[in-house]
């Protein structure tokens, strides 16, 4: 590896002093002052900022309307357009997940279901939302496309039984969802 | 026994610490915090209030967060206070003790006042009016060096150690131009008590702004009449102010030189092993030290309580030169308000300059301060004697030796700079 040797700057009598680095300094650090003060800070109007310096206050004002596609909120089980559900149980979120944050109980349709024979359910699926690190892993995982990462984000609760999402929450969370699943596209 | 004046000094010290002093600390954590958030673009603390909500209202009061520093006491007092099992647990329990006493003894030689005129009794608002008072300050305040480095020392633990050492080391070096810069002003005055100083300031104009004297200067009108410019003296004047300011930064362990605490080298400092109101406790004790160190350069340099630009006569005195009985409480106003902008200066500065290193805090403590207010001495000492010993005698023998002081003082410096070079290849 070559060895770059630096010098140190020459400074002039007048930079020695330090005295007019340092009033310069303050007059930076003042102009910052006022200018957030008055809500001219730089960038606060692409951030939305609440009109002191750039910071947007949270719960008065929210981020949602700038939230990207690809935001990776709290997840949620989807139906499709005939209202069946889509997982069928394969349980391939549940192992992948890190965190161990999913647990399913696969089961079977009803025999009076007129799918019964096509497809399977979860008896039971939970989202343990405590543990659960949102990283998208049981979504790209899923090969029903039935488990997707929504743009919500605050989810609260006072005890650890209310931050488990049972299956008809997560359902309700995730509503309909119309569209070809990918396997059975045959342009994919 | 008359009782009449201990009450008075009971009152006097009641009200200084606990309604002044412990408040103006409070708020200075706060408008640290807001002052720093508003420089960098943030908001801040804006939200401790009254939480109305609770009570079954439709919104919380939140008066911008001014309620900050009750919750962050109340915190402090209500947090578990933990004694590691490997301290020395007597110089442990007095460190922080003795870290804070000091600071608010100093706040008895300060002058925040002038007379107030209260039921037949003229009282000065100053706590103890001693004839000594820059030198019972820098006496005591220097005291404060022993809590934080026996909180370093009986935590047992090296980076409290380490952030020990490095205070002793710094307020060492600090106090020696600290005392040296203020010679030059007790060479103008003449006298060490505070208050003294300050009334002649308000009659002669402060030290740093002498604009409404006859002869724009803190000298006495036919001083220099046959002397012409009395603005040099404001050359060793400046130069003993920024000695000072800087030295009092030093001292209470501020921000260009918080070399004492922290958090990446020694984990947090000196109060590494200290928690709750203990550890509250040192920060009472730097706060309270800033807002000494503000008061005395307020009352220095910035003539203390006085209104200035002759509106003390023209205002508040009566026609024989006595105060007027509200004069007290005008003249404490104004001192708290020049001491809180010193504060939020004290503050501008912590959120601007970034910190020295070490050999260079020590550099400039030893290499340029002390040096610069020794020489500072000697021109104060020239400007004041040049009327009595007479031009002839002041520009052939006394700039000469002042020349030849500054050539033996820089080559000094040099000298010891050299040594120390490392060679690095």
């Amino acid at each position: 590896m070559a060895v770059i040797k630096l010098k140190r700057p020459k400074l002039s009598w007048y930079e020695h002093l330090y005295l007019p680095a340092i009033i310069k300094g303050l007059l930076i650090t003042f102009k910052h002052a006022v200018i957030s003060v008055f809500g001219k800070a730089t960038g606060s109007k692409e951030l939305a900022s609440s009109g002191l310096g750039v910071t947007m206050q949270y719960p008065e004002q929210k981020w949602d309307e700038h939230l990207p596609e690809y935001y990776r909120g709290i997840p949620a089980l989807v139906t499709d357009e005939q209202g069946r559900e889509r997982c069928v149980s394969c349980q391939l979120c549940e192992f992948i997940c890190p965190p161990k944050a999913i647990t399913i109980a696969p089961g079977e349709l009803k025999s009076d279901d007129e799918w019964a024979k096509v497809e399977k359910a979860p008896k039971a699926f939970d989202i343990d939302m405590i543990r659960c690190i949102y990283c998208g892993m049981c979504e790209e995982v899923c090969p029903e496309q039935a488990i997707f990462l929504r743009q919500d984000y605050a989810m609260t609760g006072t005890t650890r039984a209310e931050m488990v999402n049972d299956k008809d929450r997560l359902y309700q969370l995730g509503g309909v969802r119309e569209g070809l699943i990918n396997k059975w596209n045959e342009v994919k | 026994m008359d009782w009449v004046p201990l009450i008075i000094t009971g009152i006097k010290v009641f009200f200084f610490t606990f309604v002044v002093i412990l408040p103006l600390i409070a708020y200075s954590t706060y408008a640290e915090r807001r002052v720093c958030a508003i420089m960098q673009d943030r908001v801040g603390p804006n939200r401790v209030g009254i939480p109305l909500t609770l009570l079954g209202f439709k919104k919380d009061l939140s008066f911008f967060g001014l309620l900050q520093p009750l919750a962050d006491g109340l915190k402090g007092l209500f947090k578990q206070d933990l004694t590691p099992g490997h301290v020395r647990k007597s110089f442990y329990w007095m460190a922080p003790a003795l870290t804070a006493i000091p600071a608010f003894i100093t706040v008895c030689v300060i002058p925040f006042g002038s007379n107030v005129n209260l039921f037949g009794h003229d009282v000065k608002l100053v706590i103890a009016d001693i004839g000594a008072g820059p030198l019972f300050v820098f006496a005591i305040a220097s005291l404060s060096v022993y809590g934080i480095t026996l909180a370093g020392w009986s935590s047992n633990s090296k980076y409290p150690f380490f952030g020990g050492v490095r205070s002793c080391a710094q307020m060492i070096s600090y106090e020696i131009s600290l005392g040296l810069s203020i010679i030059p002003v007790l060479m103008v005055f003449g006298k060490l008590n505070l208050t003294d100083i300050v009334t002649h300031q308000s009659e002669k104009g402060w030290l740093l702004l002498p604009l409404w004297n006859e002869h724009g200067s803190i000298f006495s009108g036919d001083y220099w009449a046959h002397c012409g410019p009395q603005w040099l003296l404001l050359l060793p004047l400046g130069i003993s102010f920024i000695v000072f300011t800087t030295s009092i930064f030093a001292e209470t362990n501020r921000m260009p030189f918080d070399l004492p605490e922290c958090e990446t080298e020694l984990v947090g400092g000196y109060h590494t092993e200290y928690s709750s109101m203990k550890f509250a406790l040192f920060f009472m004790g730097e706060y309270a030290a800033m807002i000494v160190g503000s008061a005395v350069i307020v009352t220095i340099f910035f003539g203390g309580w006085s209104l200035g630009f002759g509106l003390d006569s023209a205002l508040l005195q009566t026609g024989e030169g006595a105060w007027k009985w509200f004069a007290g409480f005008i003249h404490l106003g104004v001192f708290l308000a020049k001491t809180i902008g010193f504060i939020i200066f004290f503050i501008w500065v912590r959120w601007t300059v970034p910190r020295l290193r070490y050999d260079q805090l020590m550099k400039l403590g030893w290499v340029v301060f002390f040096e610069l207010a020794l020489f500072n001495i000697f021109i104060a000492a020239l400007i004041i004697a040049a009327p009595h010993i007479g031009p002839l005698l002041t520009l052939f023998v006394g700039v000469p030796i002042l020349l030849a002081l500054a050539a033996i003082m820089y080559f000094i410096t040099k000298s010891v700079e050299s040594k120390h070079k490392v060679n690095i290849t």
